[in-house]
């Protein structure tokens, strides 16, 4: 990509942008989220430069060392306020590169904007607009990648925003499992855009968990082309920030792909988190299995938004999308909104959301064995968060999350 | 060990138990018999601290602690075990890893140090062949898509780790086969010793022709209307509870 390509696309973006304005509730897709508070803020890019690798950055010090998986992770890439900083590990077949440094590889060229679309969305479109830096990840044909990529990217600082921007390719026949955490400490402002492509036969298991900081802002899209024959399972575990928005939309763009898309979302205090995911099944014979769990307690609400649309070619399409919510509080809320769009007779399609409280039963039997009744409602919360936790395939990362659902349920 | 003195208790402002007596003392096992609406499993509940479940009058002493005041997880932990009728199953609480839990929290209250998971283990595997569980459920939700039948046995095998000085078995012998009961009053008997008393909450006899009681007491519309030795349990095999009821009736 020339820069002149790439600097037509960022003003294309913010132009679009400007046209399209700030969402507003009044927009169906929006109708949950009110970015106002976001709005009132003059966001401001942090402008340091870039830390040269190996050199730990200053300001991801002490409360971010835990979130690094370093010593766990096949590769990890750091990202401070959107700008690369830190880069260790790689593997046989993997090709990761920090954004800027991806610019002329002829894989990255081809995909890159194709699939996000920032003329209808004007978060991506703002994203693409001002994109400092981000990860382009690249899975050679055939390549299977055991272990994990980790991406890491910590905000930090009043006023700040980020745009981060990543691009990972997973080549025909390939293999791979990444992880994208988003931390920090401040009043802070992430607006996160993930293009993935699942190539013909490709295996891709993606993991985002969002564990922002208690007044920070989290905007992400995680967009997903999938060609024939791939399978790619993808989660969204929301636990941190203000005020989070997770935009999920995949394409089943090849006949026989099949998606199983995980979600949970554990909220407390005044936490508001807007899960809006759309599964696209252009080719026949495709599947898609969806689950949000979500876990809310306090004054804290959640939305489960979710649009399933078979097209008229999708002949022999198999879906299902459940949504289960554990309400902990009597003032937490939770939106449930599944839509099917189906155009063709022969599919198979359900969905269903339920909302419930913990089981009296079960916390009265595990009481009756002796376990306290804090320790209890915790191992019940968690066992509901369980069902998407353990299919992780990351080891670590399911750690940091049994303790990090540990801390909040209470 | 439990004193039971004038007990009137019910669910949903319904009273069940009319004035209930009942002493037990240590090393003693006991079986409450009655037909069914009888008030047995009430009696249970209330002496497990399960909610929604109402004491109106009289008191319930455990080695001298009032027990009604206590919550559930503290009769435990000093000592109160009851091996539920309907155990619930509870997908995605790991087995083992709740059982250590409890089983720690009890070893915590008695002051005795916590085990840790290698000696944990250790004891769990020697329990669970006392009522010929399969390792494998040690890995699976509590109860989770076990038969009846399993769940029975899961609780005395909960029963054996915990090592309660009192356990209520309420209707444990219910859908249990021939097999499954012997291997249930197996594990009870395993338990017994002049430290531990037991209290046998059932319909019918047959659990006591393995599990032999030292007094039998006859639950009837909420009161303890007979009571004998193991005789007694035989003899309301023969008979059935109709003359019972009859006898409470002219009583009256």
């Amino acid at each position: 990509m020339t820069a002149e390509v790439q600097t037509d696309l960022r003003e294309q973006a913010a132009q679009r942008f400007t046209q399209l304005g700030w969402p507003t509730m009044e927009l169906e897709e929006w109708k949950y989220t009110n970015l106002a508070p976001l709005q009132r803020i003059d966001w401001r890019s942090e402008m340091e430069p870039r830390l040269q690798p190996g050199s730990r950055p200053a300001k991801a010090g002490a409360p971010f060392v835990a979130a690094s998986l370093r010593a766990h992770a096949l590769a990890e890439l750091i990202f401070v306020n959107g700008r690369f900083a830190d880069a260790a590990g790689g593997a046989n077949g993997l090709e990761i590169l920090p954004l800027r440094d991806a610019k002329s590889h002829p894989v990255f060229e081809h995909h890159y904007a194709r699939y996000a679309d920032y003329q209808r969305h004007a978060m991506t479109a703002l994203n693409t607009a001002n994109a400092q830096d981000g990860a382009f990840i690249h899975v050679r044909d055939g390549a299977a990648i055991d272990g994990f990529v980790h991406l890491l990217f910590i905000g930090s600082g009043d006023g700040v925003w980020s745009h981060p921007r990543n691009l990972i390719v997973a080549g025909r026949g390939s293999q791979v499992t990444i992880v994208e955490t988003f931390v920090g400490a401040g009043n802070y402002f992430t607006n996160a855009v993930t293009e993935i492509v699942a190539g013909e036969g490709a295996h891709v298991d993606s993991t985002k968990v969002e564990r922002e900081a208690a007044d920070a802002f989290h905007i992400g899209t995680v967009q997903i082309h999938q060609e024939r024959s791939s399978s790619v399972v993808s989660r969204n575990i929301s636990i941190g920030g203000a005020l989070v928005r997770n935009e999920v939309n995949v394409a089943l763009a090849g006949e026989g792909a099949s998606l199983t898309l995980d979600g949970l979302f554990v909220l407390g205090d005044q936490q508001h988190v807007d899960n809006h995911t759309v599964i696209d099944h252009v080719k026949p014979h495709c599947d898609s299995m969806e689950l949000y769990k979500g876990i809310l307690d306090d004054k804290s609400r959640g939305i489960f938004d979710g649009t399933i649309i078979v097209r008229p070619d999708a002949q022999k399409t198999n879906s299902r999308q459940v949504n289960r919510n554990l309400l902990l509080s009597e003032s937490a809320i939770v939106d449930s909104k599944p839509t099917l769009e189906i155009h063709n007779d022969d599919v198979k399609c359900s969905h269903g959301s339920t909302i419930g409280q913990l089981d009296e039963e079960a916390l009265f039997y595990l009481r009756a064995r002796g376990v306290g009744e804090r320790d209890a409602r915790n191992l019940l919360i968690y066992a509901f968060a369980s069902e998407i936790v353990d299919r992780m395939k990351a080891e670590p990362v399911k750690e940091q999350l049994r303790a990090a659902i540990g801390r909040l349920a209470r | 060990m439990l004193d039971i003195k004038n007990l009137h208790a019910g669910i949903d402002g319904k009273e069940i138990l009319h004035g209930l007596n009942l002493h037990v003392g240590t090393g003693e096992v006991h079986a409450i018999m009655g037909p069914n609406g009888s008030g047995k499993s009430t009696l249970a509940n209330v002496l497990a601290g399960r909610p929604r479940y109402e004491v109106t009058a009289g008191t319930v002493s455990f080695e001298g602690q009032n027990l009604l005041e206590m919550k559930p997880e503290d009769r435990a932990r000093a000592g109160v075990f009851l091996a539920m009728q309907y155990p619930v199953e509870i997908p995605g609480v790991n087995n083992i890893y709740f059982l250590k839990a409890a089983l720690n929290a009890i070893r915590k209250n008695r002051g005795e140090e916590e085990l840790d998971a290698m000696e944990f283990l250790q004891l769990a595997r020697e329990k669970m062949k006392l009522v010929d569980l399969d390792e494998s459920f040690m890995n699976r939700g509590v109860n989770e898509g076990f038969s009846g039948g399993e769940k029975k046995r899961n609780e005395i095998f909960q029963m054996a780790v915990l090592d309660p000085k009192l356990a209520i078995l309420d209707e444990t012998d219910s859908g249990l086969d021939i097999d499954a009961l012997r291997i249930v009053a197996n594990g009870v008997n395993t338990l017994r010793s002049e430290k531990h008393s037991v209290l046998v909450i059932t319909h019918y006899q047959r659990l006591l022709k393995y599990l032999v009681p030292d007094s039998v007491h006859v639950l009837a519309e909420g009161r303890i209307v007979k009571a004998g030795g193991k005789e007694l349990a035989e003899e309301l095999e023969q008979k059935g509870y109709e003359w019972i009821e009859q006898e409470v009736a002219s009583a009256r």
